[in-house]
């Protein structure tokens, strides 16, 4: 069975070795860089710098699944009745959108590498304890994304009516379903250029993570850059390689709001 | 015919219902919790690992640190202002030439991490030396301080820029139409009558810049600029306590939010006169 489950790993990683644009048989670097420094392989960085790529573009794509719930929620509980709620609410975004970003990750990154090692120690574990970059990364990050987002998602919910919750409950729908069938599809419809320019500045922010050693995009130019000594070529593929997922991005957001306004009337 | 004789005594009001215990409640009071804890976690900690040899030895230090951020924001943002008036004129002008270059500009300066770009002026520019020493600019790429200081203000022009523009834009055309009427000549009307007008609009944006760039500035740390978050960096490392971390969170915090409450107050000082 586990043979299986390798054949498959295999073939997955051979198809996406071929598709790969930057260092696939028909990538980027492999036809325009094959004998400079780019090349792929051992003779040079292209295949690094691709693997930072992914990298980088894994880790935005992971936090912001984490950064839109807990926003969502965020921006629920600073609409609730319960004053307490609002509160701590409030205390969230204050805290995460003053704080700046790297000393957020560096607050996440040692603060849970000594919370998790005082908690190893007391369950009677002393060695050391390393917190992946990648994980400290999703928190930190996400962390600052969800405080932004839930503003984004508070405007968004001041600008629904209050009809469309009560015609919700008066075709009998429970509290949730009205949620999730009637106020959430128009929710995304207003949110939607607010959260992306927060993706944007979600994207941006992973740069940060090669600080703490995450092997991003930045982190694999810059050690590139330093053994080759040519760190304006290398710094200027970063810049690059960001604006491509920029770009990327905005196709891609362009395409959901298509999407989303699907229903509306051509104007 | 009755006639009343006694007035019903009077009595207290019926007992207002118990509140309901909500789920909202409930995890409310949790949510509280974990913060009053977590206050608590966090002074308990200064107290206990209170050394009056470590704050009279790095709380200048701190207060040094945190004059370099604000000096060098309060230039970025004042020079960037400055190199961002010709370029949203640019963006706005109908010369393609001028308008695709300033277009390329901010998309460049926005569309890319702040650090990236700031490696890309000190170790990138900073392999150039020779070059660099041949045109007698060495001297300003050499130093950590002055290469931040250029690629924040590169970096805040271009997002001023599209503040700038927004703003103008967003002055309706019967302003223009309205100036010109009175026959004001186009420059007298842009900034007797558009500018005004749009810089109220731009005011809360404004705002919005300088604190991202306040936040923004603690990556100077990662190339020896010893700001405040360089010189929380320099502490930490010596002394491995873990306070020196909140300690410039506070600062930051204090920082942000004086300047958030300063700029509200502004806003409503200024907007007094639209007010229904």
């Amino acid at each position: 069975m586990s043979g299986f489950f390798a054949a498959i790993v295999e073939a997955v990683s051979a198809f996406l070795g071929i598709i790969d644009p930057l260092c696939g048989p028909v990538g980027i670097f492999n036809l325009f860089a094959g004998d400079t420094l780019l090349a792929c392989g051992n003779a040079g960085w292209g295949d690094e710098i691709a693997f930072g790529f992914l990298v980088t573009a894994s880790l935005a794509i992971a936090t912001l699944p984490v950064g839109l719930v807990i926003g969502f929620f965020i921006a629920l509980a600073k609409q609730s009745e319960e004053k307490s709620l609002r509160l701590s609410a409030n205390i969230y975004t204050t805290l995460f959108r003053g704080l700046p970003e790297l000393l957020t990750l560096f607050i996440v990154y040692y603060g849970l590498q000594i919370l998790v090692q005082n908690l190893a120690a007391a369950l009677g574990y002393g060695g050391a304890v390393e917190i992946n970059a990648f994980f400290a990364g999703m928190i930190a990050l996400g962390v600052v994304f969800s405080a932004y987002c839930s503003e984004v998602l508070l405007s968004a919910f001041k600008a629904i009516p209050r009809g469309q919750y009560e015609a919700g409950y008066a075709l009998g729908l429970h509290h949730g379903r009205t949620m999730r069938l009637i106020v959430l599809p128009q929710l995304i419809r207003v949110a939607l250029p607010g959260l992306g320019n927060l993706w944007m500045a979600l994207l941006k922010d992973t740069a940060l993570v090669s600080v703490i050693g995450l092997p991003d995009i930045l982190r694999q130019t810059g050690v590139a850059a330093r053994v080759t000594k040519e760190a304006f070529q290398f710094y200027a593929i970063a810049c690059l390689l960001f604006l491509v997922l920029a770009f990327l991005s905005s196709l891609v957001f362009s395409a959901i709001e298509g999407w989303a306004k699907r229903s509306e009337v051509a104007r | 015919m009755s006639v009343v004789t006694t007035l019903i005594p009077p009595q207290a009001p019926p007992e207002a219902p118990p509140k309901p215990f909500t789920a909202g409640r409930f995890f409310g009071n949790i949510f509280m919790g974990v913060w009053l804890a977590l206050t608590v976690g966090v002074f308990l900690m200064i107290v206990g690992g209170w050394d009056p040899e470590k704050f009279t030895r790095y709380g200048p230090s701190y207060l040094s640190g945190l004059g370099v951020t604000l000096l060098l924001v309060g230039l970025s943002v004042v020079l960037g202002g400055l190199i961002s008036l010709p370029l949203a004129f640019a963006r706005m002008s109908k010369n393609p030439v001028f308008s695709w270059l300033a277009y390329g500009y901010v998309y460049f300066f926005r569309g890319t991490p702040l650090l990236t770009q700031l490696f890309l002026v000190y170790y990138g520019l900073g392999s150039f030396s020779a070059e660099l020493k041949a045109w007698g600019l060495w001297w300003f790429f050499r130093d950590a301080w002055n290469c931040a200081l250029l690629t924040f203000t590169l970096n805040t022009a271009a997002y001023q820029a599209e503040i700038l523009r927004g703003a103008i834009e967003s002055v309706p055309r019967g302003q223009h139409e309205g100036a010109a009427a009175l026959g004001l000549p186009k420059k007298i009307a842009f900034f007797k009558v558009v500018l005004p007008q749009a810089l109220i609009v731009a005011l809360r944006p404004y705002g919005n810049e300088i604190i991202l760039m306040i936040k923004g500035s603690a990556i100077v740390a990662i190339v020896t600029v010893f700001d405040l978050m360089g010189e929380t960096r320099r502490a930490f490392s010596r002394t491995f306590d873990y306070q020196a971390y909140l300690w410039a969170a506070l600062l930051y915090l204090l920082m942000v939010e004086l300047l958030r409450n300063l700029w509200a107050w502004l806003e409503l000082r200024l907007t007094r006169h639209l007010k229904r």
